[in-house]
């Protein structure tokens, strides 16, 4: 698998995915610079996590208009796979890729910390190597990343089986302590209608090594290597 | 070039020099002088300005610096001790630690937010200045009563700051402190400190070589934030400092993003002869610094200096403390490549002026001289004071017979638990990003220090700060020792060897001799403490003057620590996380009761002196408990610290979700001393098997006792107390949100 990883201005966690990457595919991913209006081919495209051009304006907005993502958005309609991840969640739905918006945390607080999610299904690029309900242990780090949507948008998305992930109890069960931000129907992530792109705030990223923070995210990029190998 | 000696002209509405402007300076009449001496004529406005920061406490330490020269900076470790903008020690490999500990405490209290969030900042720059990438951070925060009305407000706006700018540069903060105390009411304190790892052959200093060379100003516009915070930082405050809220910084953690960045990849080229930061006195302390350390000149055209205002002048410019801004002296011909990088990265670049062989600080604008400042003098000439000081006289021992049981037992546990000082600080932590990098092994909460993996390798630093101001009040010398002894112990406890400190020394007026008396035992203390332990100072701050309206702080000589872990899949935490296990008492028990924990909070009383430190004690024990971790004998370690032992264990319950029972030895003096006295040099272990590391111990010469066993969901102490897990925790985690969610 060739992994592009964007990188802007302010990005942080480019280096913790790009690590990730290359746990799993024992290959260097190719760095993308946020001016570059063309890169090469790649099986992945990853928005990272930072805070692009400071969050001024508001997060993700100024980034998705950047001449990379102009790129981006032509791939992603032709089905190269993208992944946003925390403020790389927040770009590309600022950048159209999926719908709904990111607001602040509900306790208007930066939370860090581990949370669970329950998969809400195994059948995608992303999400192969888990179960549909399984539930893995990731760590969140934001300050806006509270989801909403209409009721007519988020209705869309349950039926159509685009919410990815959900924050629930150890146990997997909603509508405790859970969620940590507030986000509407407790989603953590969600993918678009083809399921070829993923945007999500928790850090798989920082879940590969049993020491640091448990393993639990690894299996996503196991997944999207199986998947696009 | 002749035209260096010639008098500065004098700019437009420039007044004139009288006794009230020079004591709005800060310099004392007898300082005037000898500046008069120096220049031999009067100075213009701007050279006054550079005086009076350059011999302002905060950049001179005129009053602490006889006392500094006490501790012991050097073992064969250390690459790099106190004078630079951070220390550095060899951690192998071709590694090096970089690190510092800073105050930003005056600033903090006038605007939390960016006070605190400029404090950080000013410290990450200390050290990616030396080429280290920054891969912690930690900070060390003292408040008011939480009854004070401040005390709510200054806590939420610096811990909303520290995040701000540290989450934003993306740099985990793994570690800390957080008290509270009527004597900070007025005066908190903000101590930051950060940790960066370089190539040991790759460590970029401060001193200008090269006549002619380039001096290049990269980063931030200046502005007109920050003019004299050195000077505002080195005098006591009264009730009407608000008013200069105006001399606060304002920081942009994304502008310093960008920084950190283009200067790393600036130092991965060869262009860079001497690099330092605009930190405290900005452009006056980093060009003068840069010179004097080279024994050189320098010449600043100072209108090509980038500015985000118009109508600035040359005072203006030389005093600001705008943020996010360095000085660089380049190799002659690599303007164009340093240039494209800092252009890259969407950042100000200009040759603001060059070295030259006179020795003088040259200042022009638009061609005029108007700073000409002999830079020898000016450094060599610094007041230097031996201020008078009288000795803290250590107080009467508190006798635990003295000292009635509580009445209920359950009740005094649960009351320590969730005392302001030892109720657990997660909404702070949570705050920041305690894992981007992906190296945190030891989080918050999770051990003694934190455990952070050297990038790319099996290592890993341990880190903490402590200091435990109520035993420095009581008897400074006993107070040293103990924070720099308290620090060793955290570390050890993780498995990790205890390499080297940071210092900040935050400490009232020193012109009173009972406040320097105050600092000149601490340092004594601490002295020893450094040689027992082999566990230099490298680098350090100290900041005086801490005090309202004549009332001081309590001295906190903070103590940012850093060991090193060959395999941080050796390290312990002191979470208790399985049934089962023994747990081992390492040390001698008194049951020390004096300016305990337990005194203040069950008793009301804040006396006696304070545990002594045998430091021979300490090294013995906490070599044998290192040398246990290392030998796997250990599953949890925690040392014994504010609270004694009982809080400790119920740390590492509530930590682990696991619960104990322990007895009480029928042969100890008083149970309340047995259970929350203060005696130091003391762990408390987990283990699978007690009879090993028992024998080990007597081998060692070292005290232990298997006092009780893990597991349940309660903790009890045999006929005392049981406390179910739960309400354990409750009381643990609810006092500071519920505190901080309380209505104003």
């Amino acid at each position: 698998m060739k992994a592009a990883v964007l990188v802007f201005p302010g990005s942080n966690r480019e280096g913790d995915i790009a690590r990730a990457i290359e746990l799993v595919t024992a290959r260097k991913p190719q760095m993308v610079w946020h001016g570059d209006g063309d890169f090469d081919a790649a099986d992945l495209i990853v928005v990272p996590g930072g805070f692009s051009y400071g969050d001024y304006l508001r997060c993700g907005a100024m980034a998705a208009q950047s001449p990379v993502m102009a790129e981006v958005k032509r791939r992603a309609a032709r089905g190269v796979p993208v992944l946003g991840v925390c403020n790389g969640f927040q770009i590309i739905t600022e950048a159209g890729l999926l719908p709904g918006v990111l607001m602040r945390n509900r306790q208007l607080k930066f939370i860090c910390g581990d949370v669970h999610l329950r998969v809400e299904t195994g059948q995608s690029l992303f999400t192969n190597r888990y179960q549909s309900g399984q539930v893995i242990r990731v760590p969140v780090a934001h300050a806006e990343g509270n989801y909403f949507a209409d009721a007519e948008t988020l209705r869309r998305l349950e039926d159509r089986g685009q919410v990815a992930f959900r924050y629930c109890a150890p146990d997997g069960t909603r509508g405790g302590t859970g969620n940590p931000n507030g986000s509407i129907n407790d989603i953590a992530g969600v993918f678009n209608e083809g399921k070829t792109v993923l945007g999500m705030m928790p850090h798989p990223e920082n879940a590969i090594e049993p020491l640091f923070g448990g393993g639990d995210g690894r299996g996503l990029f196991e997944g999207l290597v199986e998947a696009l190998s | 070039m002749s035209s260096e000696r010639n008098p500065p002209v004098k700019l437009p509405n420039e007044p004139a020099i009288t006794p009230a402007i020079v004591a709005e300076h800060g310099l004392a009449p007898d300082e005037y002088q000898r500046l008069l001496r120096i220049m031999g004529r009067d100075p213009t406005l701007v050279e006054l300005g550079i005086f009076s920061a350059m011999w302002s406490e905060h950049c001179s330490y005129k009053s602490s610096k006889v006392w500094l020269k006490k501790l012991p900076t050097e073992a064969p470790w250390v690459i790099q001790g106190p004078g630079e903008n951070a220390g550095v020690i060899d951690i192998g490999d071709g590694e090096a630690c970089v690190f510092k500990m800073e105050s930003h405490n005056h600033p903090s209290y006038i605007e939390p937010y960016q006070g605190a969030a400029t404090g950080v900042g000013g410290i990450l720059r200390d050290v990616f200045t030396m080429g280290a990438r920054p891969i912690a951070n930690l900070n060390a925060l003292r408040f008011g009563d939480p009854a004070h009305p401040k005390t709510r407000h200054l806590v939420s706006g610096v811990v909303a700051g520290i995040a701000g700018y540290g989450n934003c540069m993306g740099i985990p903060t793994v570690g800390g402190e957080t008290n509270f105390h009527a004597a900070y009411n007025g005066n908190i304190l903000v101590n930051a400190m950060t940790v960066g790892v370089a190539q040991a052959d790759r460590i970029f200093y401060a001193r200008a070589t090269g006549v002619g060379n380039p001096l290049v100003y990269v980063g931030s516009k200046t502005g007109r934030d920050g003019i004299h915070g050195a000077t505002m930082s080195s005098t006591e405050f009264s009730e009407d400092s608000e008013s200069k809220r105006p001399t606060v910084q304002v920081g942009d953690p994304f502008v310093e993003k960008l920084l950190l960045e283009a200067c790393l990849e600036l130092m991965a080229t060869d262009a860079i002869v001497a690099i330092q930061d605009m930190g405290a006195a900005g452009l006056t302390s980093s060009s003068f610094e840069m010179a004097a350390k080279g024994d050189l000149g320098v010449e600043v055209e100072l209108d090509r200096v980038p500015m985000r205002e118009t109508g600035m002048n040359p005072y203006e410019l030389m005093l600001s403390e705008s943020q996010e801004r360095m000085l660089i002296v380049l190799k002659p011909g690599r303007e164009e490549l340093a240039r494209k990088i800092f252009e890259k990265w969407e950042l100000d670049f200009a040759v603001i002026g060059r070295l030259t062989d006179s020795g003088r600080m040259v200042l022009r604008w638009h061609g005029d001289v108007v700073g000409n400042i002999p830079i020898p003098p000016l450094v060599t000439e610094a007041p230097m004071y031996k201020r008078p000081w009288t000795p803290t006289p250590l107080p009467a021992q508190v006798q635990s017979a003295s000292v009635s049981d509580p009445k209920d037992w359950k009740a005094s546990l649960l009351r320590l638990m969730s005392c302001p000082d030892l109720a657990s600080k997660a909404w702070i932590w949570k705050q920041y990003d305690h894992l981007i990098m992906g190296n945190t092994a030891i989080r918050p909460q999770d051990g003694d220090a934190a455990l952070v993996r050297v990038p790319g390798s099996q290592k890993a630093l341990a880190l903490t700060s402590d200091c435990t101001p109520r035993y420095v009040q009581a008897h400074p010398e006993t107070g040293g020792r103990q924070a720099v002894a308290e620090a060793w112990r955290n570390i050890t406890a993780t498995g990790a060897l205890p390499l080297a400190i940071t210092d900040n020394m935050n400490f009232g007026n020193p012109q009173k001799p009972e406040i320097m008396g105050q600092f000149a035992g601490a340092i004594t203390g601490m002295a020893e403490a450094c040689r027992a332990l082999d566990f230099p100072v490298v680098s350090g701050n100290v900041s005086l003057y801490n005090e309202t309206e004549g009332r001081p702080i309590l001295p906190t000589p903070t103590i940012g620590a850093v060991g090193l872990l060959q395999d941080v899949a050796r390290g312990v935490g002191a979470r208790l996380t399985q049934g089962g296990l023994a747990l081992v008492l390492i040390g001698r028990t008194t049951g020390w009761l004096g300016q305990s924990l337990a005194l203040r909070e069950l008793h009301g009383r804040e006396d006696g002196a304070p545990p002594p430190v045998d430091l021979a004690l300490e090294r013995r024990n906490g070599d044998f408990v290192r040398s246990r971790i290392a030998a796997r004998d250990v599953v949890a370690c925690h040392d014994l610290s504010d609270g004694g032992l009982l809080v400790a264990l119920a740390e590492m319950c509530v930590a682990g979700g696991t619960g104990a029972t322990i007895e009480v030895p029928p042969d100890a003096a008083m149970r309340q001393g047995w259970l929350y006295g203060e005696d130091q040099a003391r762990y408390l272990i987990a283990t699978r098997d007690a009879a090993p590391l028992l024998e080990a111990a007597h081998a060692a010469g070292v005290e232990a006792r298997r006092i009780g066993v893990s597991g349940g969901d309660t903790l009890a102490v045999r006929g005392l107390l049981e406390i179910g897990l739960a309400e354990l925790r409750s009381a643990h985690e609810e006092w500071l949100p519920a505190y901080m969610n309380a209505a104003a």
